[in-house]
C-alpha cells in the first residue's frame, strides 16, 4: 500500500526578532522523516512546548509568515505545495486542534461548522457527523463558552469527521481531559484508522499515543531521536535514546519495573 | 432582577458624582479666569461713562460681588430643583439656549458621529486584515498624519481649499446668509454641515481605524482564524465571518467612546466655520464669563458622553452571548 503522507527531511524554522534589530532563528523541527499508511495511526511525540505544533500546520500550509520550511511533503504521492494544501486543507486533509479556543467565541457551533454553507447537504452531513459522537442538533445552536471540555473535543473531531478526510492532523487532543474521557476521545482516532483515514497524532503523552499508535516517533529538541513501534515500549532495552527512556520510565506502571531492569544490567558490567 | 437594580444603581451614583465634579471643576476654573467680565462683556469706554450705581448694577449682575461658593451652592440648589438659571449673555433660560444651540448642532454631530464610524471601522479592519502589507501601510499613514493635525487647522484648509478656492460649499454658519428662516430647507442645512462634518469625520476616522486594526490584527492571528484556514475558509470569509463579528465588540466600545471626541472637536470647528451650534456657545460663554450658560453645556454635553457610555455598556450585553446566555443562566 502507498503511504498517503511521506514526509522527508523536513525542517522548519522561523525567525524572531529579539533586542530591537537583532534577528535570531528559532529551528524547531530538523530532519523530520515519517510515512504513514491509510489506517494507521502514527505518534509524533514530544514535549510540551517544542513545536510540534508546527509540523501540522507545516504540512496544512498555515504556517506564520516569519517561518521557513524545507524538504519535502508528499500527499498521495504527489508534492503537497502551498497551493495544493489550500486545495486539500478542510477537504482531504483535516485538523483536529487542541481545544475550544480554536472555535469562534461570538460564533453558534452549527454556522461555525458549516463554514458559512447554508444547503441542506452540507447540514445533514455535519449533524450526522454530530450524531456520530452523541451530540445531537441542540449543539449547533450553542456557543464555545457552553461547551463543556469535552463536547469541544467531539465537536473538534465532528468538524473534520463530516468531510469524511483521507488524512486526519490530530494536534494535542487530550489536554485537560480527565483520563476517561481522553481514553475515549483517542479511540475516536483509532476508528477513523480502522475506518480507512491515516491518522497523524501529535502529542505530548506517550502514554495515550501508546494506546492507540501503529507507529510513534519521538522527537527531542527538534531532532527525530527514536522511531519505534508500540512493541518495542514492552521492553525498555529496545529503546534507544535516554530521552525515550526517560519517558518510558515516567509512565506510571514502569517506575518499578524500570529500576529493576538497570539493576541486572549493572551486575552484569562489574562481573 | 436584583443584578439588574445594582446595575441602575450604580449607574445612577455614579452619573450624579460626574456630574457634581464636572461642573464644580468648571466653576473653580471659571473663578480662576483672570477674565473680568464687565470689562469683557462692556467694555472700557462705555465703563468709564457710567456712575457708580451702574457699575454696581452691572456687578451684582454679573455676581462678581458674591462669594464664589456661595454661588456655586445658588446654582446647585437652584439645579437639583430643575433651574439651569438664565444665560447672562443671551438673557434667556440657558436649557432653552442649550436645546436650541444642541439641535442646530445635531444634524452636524450626528453625521461625524455615523461618517467616522462607518469609515473608521472599515479602514481599521481593512489595515487588520492587510496588516503589514500596502494597503496597512497607506491606511496607518493617514491615521498617524491626522491624529497629528489640530482639527482647526484641518477645518481652515478644508476652508481655504472648497470654500475660498474652489467655491463648492458656503464659508460658514448653518444657513444661507440673509434668508428668512422660514425658506431654510433641510437641504441648505445639510449643505453648510459638510464641511464642519468632514473635518470632525477625518479626524475621528483616525482613532477608531487605529484601534480596530489593532484588534483585527489579534483576531487574524488567533487560533479560531487559524482553524478556519485550516478547515478550508477562505481569506474574505475570514475577515467576514470571523473578523467583523469579534471586532465588533471593541467597536461598540470605540464608537460610543468617540461621542465626547466629537463634541470636543466640534468646539474648536464650529469656530472656525463660524456655525452657530453648542461647541460655539460654549466658546462665547467661556470666553464673555457666562457661567451659567458654560455650566449648564459642561453638565448636559457630560451627561449625553455619559449616557454614550452607557449605551455602549448596555449594547455590550445584548451582542456578546458570553455576557446575554451567562446572565441568563445565573
Amino acid at each position: 500500500m502507498e503511504p498517503i503522507l511521506k514526509i522527508r527531511n523536513l525542517s522548519i524554522s522561523f525567525k524572531q526578532y529579539e533586542k530591537g534589530t537583532k534577528q535570531r532563528k528559532i529551528q524547531t523541527i530538523r530532519n523530520l522523516s515519517l510515512e504513514i499508511l491509510p489506517g494507521q495511526v502514527a505518534a509524533v511525540v514530544g514535549e510540551s512546548g517544542s513545536g510540534k505544533s508546527l509540523l501540522a500546520h507545516g504540512i496544512l500550509g498555515i504556517l506564520p509568515y516569519n517561518s521557513q520550511m524545507k524538504g519535502e511533503i508528499l500527499y498521495d504521492g504527489r508534492t503537497l505545495d502551498k497551493k495544493r494544501a489550500e486545495e486539500l486543507r478542510g477537504r482531504e486533509i483535516a485538523l483536529i486542534p487542541q481545544g475550544v479556543s480554536w472555535l469562534d467565541p461570538l460564533m453558534k457551533v452549527g454556522p461555525q461548522l458549516f463554514k458559512g454553507k447554508k444547503d441542506a447537504q452540507t447540514k445533514t452531513r455535519y449533524r450526522e457527523a454530530l450524531a456520530r459522537y452523541g451530540l445531537g442538533p441542540e449543539t449547533e445552536e450553542l456557543y464555545p463558552f457552553e461547551l463543556s471540555g469535552g463536547m469541544a473535543r467531539r465537536v473538534l473531531i465532528a468538524s473534520a469527521v463530516a468531510e469524511k478526510p483521507r488524512l486526519v492532523i490530530a494536534d494535542e487532543p487530550t489536554p485537560g481531559l480527565d483520563e476517561r474521557t481522553a481514553v475515549r476521545i483517542l479511540g475516536h482516532f483509532r476508528e477513523l484508522a480502522d475506518e480507512g483515514a491515516a491518522v497523524l497524532l501529535i502529542t505530548h503523552d506517550l502514554r495515550l499515543a501508546l494506546t492507540i499508535a501503529d507507529q510513534v516517533t519521538v522527537f527531542y529538541n527538534g531532532e527525530t531521536i527514536e522511531k519505534a513501534s508500540p512493541e518495542d515500549f514492552q521492553d525498555i532495552r529496545r529503546l534507544k535514546a535516554p530521552f525515550t527512556k526517560a519517558l518510558w520510565t515516567a509512565m506510571p506502571e514502569h517506575d518499578f519495573k524500570a529500576a529493576e531492569i538497570e539493576g541486572p544490567g549493572d551486575v552484569g558490567g562489574d562481573a | 432582577m436584583k443584578h439588574r437594580l445594582g446595575f441602575a444603581g450604580k449607574k445612577l451614583i455614579r452619573i450624579a458624582l460626574l456630574l457634581l465634579g464636572v461642573s464644580f471643576v468648571t466653576f473653580l476654573l471659571m473663578s480662576a479666569s483672570p477674565l473680568d467680565p464687565l470689562q469683557t462683556n462692556v467694555g472700557q469706554v462705555a465703563l468709564g461713562s457710567m456712575s457708580q450705581e451702574q457699575v454696581e448694577a452691572l456687578l451684582a449682575y454679573w455676581g462678581v460681588d458674591t462669594p464664589p461658593l456661595t454661588r456655586y451652592a445658588g446654582w446647585l440648589g437652584d439645579v437639583l430643583k430643575g433651574d439651569f438659571g438664565t444665560s447672562l449673555l443671551y438673557r434667556r433660560p440657558v436649557l432653552e439656549v442649550v436645546g436650541e444651540r444642541l439641535s442646530s448642532s445635531l444634524i452636524l454631530l450626528l453625521s461625524a458621529w455615523i461618517l467616522s464610524g462607518i469609515l473608521g471601522l472599515f479602514l481599521g479592519v481593512v489595515a487588520g486584515a492587510f496588516r503589514g502589507r500596502l494597503p496597512d501601510r497607506l491606511i496607518r499613514g493617514y491615521c498617524v498624519v491626522i491624529s497629528s493635525t489640530p482639527a482647526f487647522w484641518l477645518a481652515i484648509l478644508l476652508l481655504l481649499i472648497f470654500s475660498v478656492w474652489l467655491g463648492w460649499f458656503p464659508i460658514g454658519m448653518s444657513v444661507p446668509v440673509g434668508m428668512e428662516s422660514s425658506a431654510v430647507t433641510v437641504f441648505d442645512r445639510l449643505y453648510h454641515a459638510v464641511l464642519p462634518a468632514l473635518t470632525l469625520s477625518i479626524t475621528g476616522v483616525a482613532n477608531i481605524a487605529l484601534h480596530t486594526r489593532e484588534k483585527m490584527a489579534d483576531v487574524m492571528e488567533s487560533d479560531y482564524v487559524l482553524f478556519a484556514r485550516a478547515r478550508g475558509e477562505d481569506a474574505r470569509g475570514i475577515v467576514l465571518r470571523h473578523g467583523l463579528r469579534n471586532v465588533m465588540l471593541p467597536a461598540i466600545t470605540l464608537q460610543f467612546a468617540s461621542i465626547s471626541e466629537i463634541i470636543g472637536g466640534s468646539v474648536l470647528v464650529e469656530q472656525v466655520f463660524s456655525y452657530p451650534g453648542l461647541g460655539q456657545a460654549a466658546v462665547t460663554a467661556g470666553l464673555g464669563s457666562d457661567l451659567p450658560l458654560l455650566l449648564g453645556i459642561t453638565v448636559i454635553t457630560a451627561a449625553i458622553v455619559f449616557g454614550g457610555n452607557l449605551v455602549a455598556d448596555l449594547l455590550y450585553g445584548a451582542v456578546d452571548p458570553r455576557i446575554r446566555r451567562g446572565a441568563a443562566k445565573s
